[in-house]
């Protein structure tokens, strides 16, 4: 957030992950919603690492914000996420809890919804 | 792409956020996709850029010539706050085939697709109808309206889509917030009375159970 330029990087994006191309595991999605774990980071973080540490730090997110906020391709912030979260760092949760996902009242719940801003 | 947030702070969740939806903008460049996205969001439009590695498809001859290719592509999505607890994300979802591998990973959760069409170039949303249809993802047909862009009648505008009867085609204008959740609602709506799996391709017209009889009556007049 302190005047980083929003040019062109000058480290190639898969560098932020120290070139590795695919998370530990493959379950996040855009909208994984990412929280704090709470604590002190870790002091070994890289620094992209700790880039997503410190933006999630504020309050949650999707891991698609986060990638667009740390000017970040979506497969490197997976990878990222996945560090973070292997090292107790970050939460990810899945978008839907499990008990709404074949609930049809969730799409009820977003139609009462989108009237209610209309 | 010059217009990155990087610098600015972050607008987060609120911290009971519990459930985040998806619901796809689709359509050809230049048909509003991001304007939409602009009227709903309660953030400015954020973007991922996305990089597309492409082995080479149709030019297999070129043997030992550069067999990859890479293409960045923006991902414009925005967020609106339904509920304390619901966040609504939209995505916009470039039409084109050749950004299917992006188009599969982006759709993956998704409620469904809101498909913005120009009247003026109708035949640019063909691909990302086609697209939409393979993928069995159930969407709405939005008409933006352009100021100088031809009216059409409902049936006609159906013809040329080619839309099953069900599909509801409503009007909207995409710079206008009302309109553009008129348009959402139309989809929304769609989905709980017309589940997919209630509508798979070859079931000859399989009985309405839930008794709402919208299907074919969503026509034209859902814009304002």
């Amino acid at each position: 957030m302190s005047g980083r330029r929003s040019e062109r990087r000058l480290v190639p994006a898969y560098m932020a992950t120290g070139g590795r191309a695919a998370p530990s595991r493959n379950t996040f999605d855009r909208l994984t919603l990412l929280s704090a774990a709470g604590g002190p980071l870790p002091g070994r973080l890289a620094p992209a690492q700790r880039r997503l540490a410190e933006l999630v730090n504020g309050g949650p997110l999707s891991l698609a914000e986060a990638a667009a906020y740390l000017v970040l391709p979506v497969s490197v912030v997976r990878v990222l996420v996945a560090d973070l979260v292997d090292l107790g760092v970050l939460h990810a949760r899945a978008p839907v809890p499990r008990a709404e996902q074949h609930d049809p009242r969730l799409l009820e719940r977003v139609l009462s919804g989108l009237r209610a801003i209309r | 792409m010059d217009s990155a947030p990087s610098d600015n702070a972050a607008t987060y969740l609120g911290s009971n956020t519990q459930t985040l939806v998806k619901v796809l903008v689709a359509g050809p460049f230049g048909v509003g996709k991001t304007t939409f996205i602009r009227a709903l969001s309660e953030t400015a439009p954020l973007h991922t850029e996305e990089t597309m590695t492409q082995a080479s498809a149709s030019v297999d001859s070129l043997i030992g010539v550069r067999d990859k290719v890479t293409t960045t592509v923006a991902m414009d999505f925005g967020r609106r706050t339904l509920t304390d607890d619901l966040v609504l994300y939209l995505f916009g979802t470039p039409g084109q085939r050749r950004f299917k591998p992006l188009w599969e990973d982006v759709s993956r959760g998704a409620l469904g697709a809101l498909v913005l069409v120009d009247t003026r170039r109708l035949g640019d949303s063909f691909e990302v109808i086609d697209l939409i249809e393979e993928s069995g993802m159930p969407y709405a047909v939005a008409v933006n309206t352009f100021d100088d862009a031809p009216r059409h009648e409902p049936e006609v505008l159906r013809d040329h889509l080619d839309l099953d009867p069900r599909t509801p085609l409503v009007t909207c204008d995409a710079r206008d917030a009302g309109s553009a959740v008129d348009a959402l609602i139309a989809l929304v709506t769609h989905l709980l009375t017309d589940p997919p799996d209630a509508a798979p391709e070859a079931v000859p017209d399989a009985a309405p159970e839930a008794g709402l009889p919208s299907g074919t009556a969503t026509a034209g007049d859902g814009g304002r």
